[in-house]
């Protein structure tokens, strides 16, 4: 008996979102843009920039440099002047992002063994990308200054280091960014769709006509939760197969363990949207409510910022985010063959906090019928 | 009054939305000043839509529309500065107080400082609202939020005054009112155009355009109109019991064109030439006679006749035992209050099984908040509502597995289609497998909706959405009925067949709580609470609280009079 008017209640939720063309586009564009803009647009890596080379030296060290600078994939163009006010008003204007100064004395200053000094401009209001910029040009002053006669003398008893990055050996930002996604989409999806629903029923004046029939609230609270939390699934499915098969992301760990985690996930998360959709009285008000957590909630994730980088006062927030546990899990099923003791230490508070955004919900479900 | 030309002319108009049949098509017509044209028709008739082309606000597709000399699409502002349009939900600022109002919309008008002070004693006058100028417009009542309306769009005297359904959400008493202020307005020689969907109003209108799914079935005077069933128009009276029997054995007569229940009595209308058969199960002959017909009676008939007795969903109901002594459905002492303002006061009745049972009252009074403590939407504050024996707090999902719920909004799932909605309800109230099965085939088979299943339930037309609403609310076989101002705004017709269904049902014993400013519905009624500010001012059959207000001058009232002299009897015994 129970179980007819549950099913009943699920096939109608899905039906509601499906046949709505509203939830529809709900349900397809913000996952694509999703997909689209943070793989490919919003990437962290440096490239495209423009440099300025103001070289006042003629010895053939300067042009090795040069030539390097040139050769690098990161630039997309090397621009050369004579003055340096032209420096000035290139970083000024932001046409370029650095402006590398190779003194009069460069090459002879090598040849002669001396300490030889190269200024770099950065611009400074671009500090991410200036530090990027500024590492490889230090690299790049690096391996020719290994090749310098002082250089080569000094590389018998030098120590060297050599960075071998495991996981993600050529460091390809997707790699990184794909997993996150799958974390992300889900709270996204499951968020809105959830936020909606009873918001949606308020809305359309269904809601009366659901609280009269036989259906207990608890019935009706999980048939509100099961359809956000199937569709968030589905979301996570298509996400792990656009990350192996489009972006080449290693799966290394158990999709047993990710889905298994991935349901705790979304309960706490559907347990927020339905605490949001008790409170709204319309359907703008639960989308409202709904990315006026999500933002936060991202940042506050490790998902693009590490969480240790955060001010101590801040990282205790981090504790109650669903989100920067899943991320872990996520992220390790995919590039390391996270262990299920792992996992199991990261889904104990996804677990805990489904307990408390669930009952939180439903309390003020209940509350919000007198 | 008039000065010969008119103040509108309509030619030839249509207009439609989208690849729906047109919303008004090939309508003529003319609107003259100094009367009050009644434009008339249920709910998506078209209505609106004509009121907003004659403001303008809206081109015709084809056809012309005239408005004071000035054709809509060419002069839009002339037409504008020199009429007065009420919206359905006129735009008053509900945080701004009375007075406030009045001010802002002076100012939108262009109405000159030195005229306002004149101006505003005249409406506040006029409008009864002096006393209130101080009150944010958002706790005024609906009807005093029309006379505001009302006072607003006459801020400038405007040479025609448009007026969308004034008489919407409005109580007898404001409804009374506001045409008096209205029919003072035509002395002046004001056109005026009031839109409605009662056809009591369109009665009292001095010419009409009655529309009916976008089509103009008749212009001219509403005597005109009901003339055309004169003498046809009987009341059969002394009927002591089984009058919704009789009134189905009735309606199957070929005869009878329509015919409704009103109180005790049976009201019918013949084709030419014809009277009412005596009854044919032997028992006493009742009385007959002629009566006046009424708007509804030849509108009825212009439809080409209501639909029969029968009701094939009543014939397969399942019988309730009616000799079963205890009410289905009781209400002991039902309060609720919210901060320091009793929305309802102590109201205690009892149904018997098999009754209709009516809760009358105007908006605001109390009636809905009574409706949803009873069917457990609302938590009373004090005091018990029991359906089928059942505690509706204690055990609500017993109670509730025996009640149906219709609600006055039509709320059921628009973007499921009709099939899914029928099998969302059937579900959730525990039907599976092959009773299933056959209860959707029943209703699909009842109403008509083989051919209709597959489409999205927010595209059906008014009607039938208000037959899948039902057919929804009794998939289950309930014992009782809650049913919240069901017909409102459907066309006559399905108002007939809802009511046959209705009647059908009562008679197999399913209990029938419904709630209804339509006094043709509390008609329908075995007894009646007539709610008012909170309190059950009056308990009884309709032809009782008609008998407690007859008096020399009025031996006969209608049920419209009941109610205003016991509201207004209970105002002054309050003040006194």
């Amino acid at each position: 008996m129970w179980w007819t008017r549950l099913r009943a209640l699920i096939v109608k939720e899905l039906l509601a979102v499906l046949r709505d063309p509203k939830g529809r586009t709900v349900l397809i564009v913000p996952p694509i843009l999703q997909l689209l803009v943070f793989s490919y647009a919003a990437t962290l890596e440096v490239t495209n920039v423009d440099v300025l080379v103001l070289n006042r030296d003629n010895g053939h060290w300067s042009q090795d440099l040069v030539q390097e600078i040139q050769g690098s994939p990161t630039f997309r163009s090397i621009r050369f002047t004579n003055s340096p006010d032209e420096v000035r008003l290139a970083i000024d204007t932001q046409t370029v992002i650095a402006a590398v100064e190779i003194g009069p004395t460069f090459s002879r200053d090598i040849e002669a063994g001396r300490a030889a000094e190269v200024q770099v401009i950065l611009d400074g209001r671009r500090s991410n990308a200036s530090q990027i910029v500024s590492g490889y040009l230090g690299r790049i002053v690096g391996t020719l200054a290994a090749e310098t006669p002082a250089g080569k003398r000094m590389a018998a008893d030098a120590v060297t280091v050599v960075a071998r990055n495991w996981f993600n050996p050529n460091l390809t930002y997707q790699w990184f960014m794909v997993p996150n996604l799958v974390a992300s989409i889900a709270l996204l999806i499951g968020l809105i769709v959830t936020a909606l629903s009873i918001a949606r029923e308020r809305e359309l004046g269904t809601f009366d006509q659901l609280m009269v029939s036989p259906l207990r609230t608890h019935e009706i609270l999980i048939g509100k939760l099961i359809p956000p939390m199937m569709i968030g699934l589905f979301h996570i499915t298509i996400y792990i197969l656009a990350a192996v098969f489009i972006f080449g992301v290693p799966l290394r760990g158990s999709l047993l363990l990710l889905y298994g985690s991935a349901v705790f996930y979304l309960a706490s998360v559907v347990g927020l949207g339905l605490f949001i959709s008790a409170l709204s009285m319309t359907q703008q008000q639960a989308i409202l409510g709904a990315f006026l957590f999500m933002v936060p909630a991202m940042l506050l994730s490790g998902f693009a910022t590490p969480i240790e980088n955060m001010p101590a006062w801040l990282q205790p927030i981090t504790y109650v985010n669903p989100l920067r546990y899943f991320l872990v899990i996520v992220k390790g099923v995919f590039l390391k063959d996270i262990p299920a003791a792992e996992v199991a230490r990261q889904t104990i508070p996804l677990f805990l906090i489904a307990i408390v955004t669930l009952s939180a919900a439903s309390w003020l479900f209940r509350r919000r019928l007198e | 009054m008039t000065d010969g030309a008119p103040f509108v002319r309509i030619a030839d108009v249509v207009k439609r939305f989208g690849d729906a049949p047109p919303a008004l098509d090939h309508i003529n017509g003319e609107i003259l000043g100094g009367r009050i044209t009644g434009l008339v028709g249920p709910d998506g008739a078209g209505k609106t839509t004509l009121i907003r082309l004659m403001t303008g606000l809206m081109v015709p597709e084809e056809g012309k529309v005239e408005v004071l000399g000035f054709d809509t699409v060419a002069n839009a502002a002339d037409i504008q500065a020199a009429i007065g349009y009420m919206p359905q939900r006129f735009g008053l600022y509900e945080d701004l107080s009375v007075q406030e109002n009045l001010n802002l919309y002076a100012d939108l008008r262009g109405l000159p400082l030195g005229e306002r002070t004149a101006t505003f004693d005249e409406l506040l006058e006029f409008t009864d609202l002096r006393r209130f100028t101080t009150r944010l417009a958002g706790k005024l009542s609906g009807g005093m939020k029309q006379k505001l309306g009302l006072a607003c769009a006459l801020l400038r005297k405007p040479r025609l005054l448009l007026l969308d359904e004034p008489g919407v959400g409005v109580d007898p008493i404001s409804r009374r009112d506001l045409w008096k202020m209205v029919e003072n307005l035509t002395k002046e020689g004001i056109g005026v155009v009031w839109s409605t969907a009662y056809l009591d109003e369109a009665e009292a209108c001095d010419s009409v355009l009655l529309l009916n799914e976008g089509k103009l079935l008749f212009t001219g005077s509403p005597v005109e109109l009901t003339a055309r069933v004169a003498d046809r128009v009987y009341k059969v009276s002394g009927i002591t019991q089984g009058r919704r029997q009789k009134l189905a054995r009735y309606l199957d007569d070929e005869n009878v064109v329509d015919g409704v229940i009103q109180g005790e009595a049976i009201r019918l209308v013949m084709k030419p030439g014809t009277m009412p058969r005596g009854p044919d199960d032997g028992s006493a002959a009742p009385e007959m006679a002629t009566t006046t017909s009424r708007f509804e009676d030849a509108f009825i008939d212009m439809l080409g006749g209501g639909p029969g007795g029968r009701s094939k969903l009543a014939e397969t109901q399942t019988p309730f035992a009616i000799g079963n002594a205890k009410p289905v459905i009781e209400a002991h002492g039902l309060t609720k209050r919210f901060g320091d303002f009793t929305a309802a006061d102590a109201i205690t009745f009892d149904i018997p099984r098999g009754q209709i049972f009516g809760l009358l009252g105007p908006n605001g009074a109390g009636k809905s908040t009574t409706f949803k403590m009873l069917c457990g939407l609302l938590k009373p504050t004090a005091g018990e509502g029991r359906v089928a024996g059942f505690d509706l707090r204690r055990d609500a999902a017993e109670a509730r597995n025996r009640l149906g719920y219709m609600a006055q909004k039509f709320s059921l799932y628009g973007d499921l289609s009709v099939a899914q909605n029928l099998s969302f309800f059937a579900g959730v109230y525990g039907l599976s497998g092959a009773r299933k099965r056959d209860r959707i085939q029943l209703m699909t088979e009842i109403f008509g909706f083989a051919r209709l299943l597959d489409m999205s339930a927010k595209d059906l037309p008014l009607g039938l959405k208000q037959r899948l609403a039902l057919a929804c609310a009794v998939l289950h076989e309930p014992e009782a009925l809650f049913l919240d101002e069901p017909t409102s705004g459907v066309d006559p017709i399905t108002r007939r067949e809802f009511w046959t269904h209705i009647n059908g049902l009562v008679e197999k014993g399913v209990t029938v709580l419904v709630t209804t400013h339509f006094m043709d519905e509390a008609e329908y009624c075995d007894r009646i609470s007539l709610i008012y500010r909170g309190r059950s001012i009056a308990l009884g059959s309709p032809d009782e609280l008609k008998a407690q207000v007859a008096s020399d001058e009025l031996p006969d009232p209608t049920m419209e009079d009941a109610f205003i002299a016991l509201v207004q009897g209970s105002e002054e015994k309050e003040a006194a």
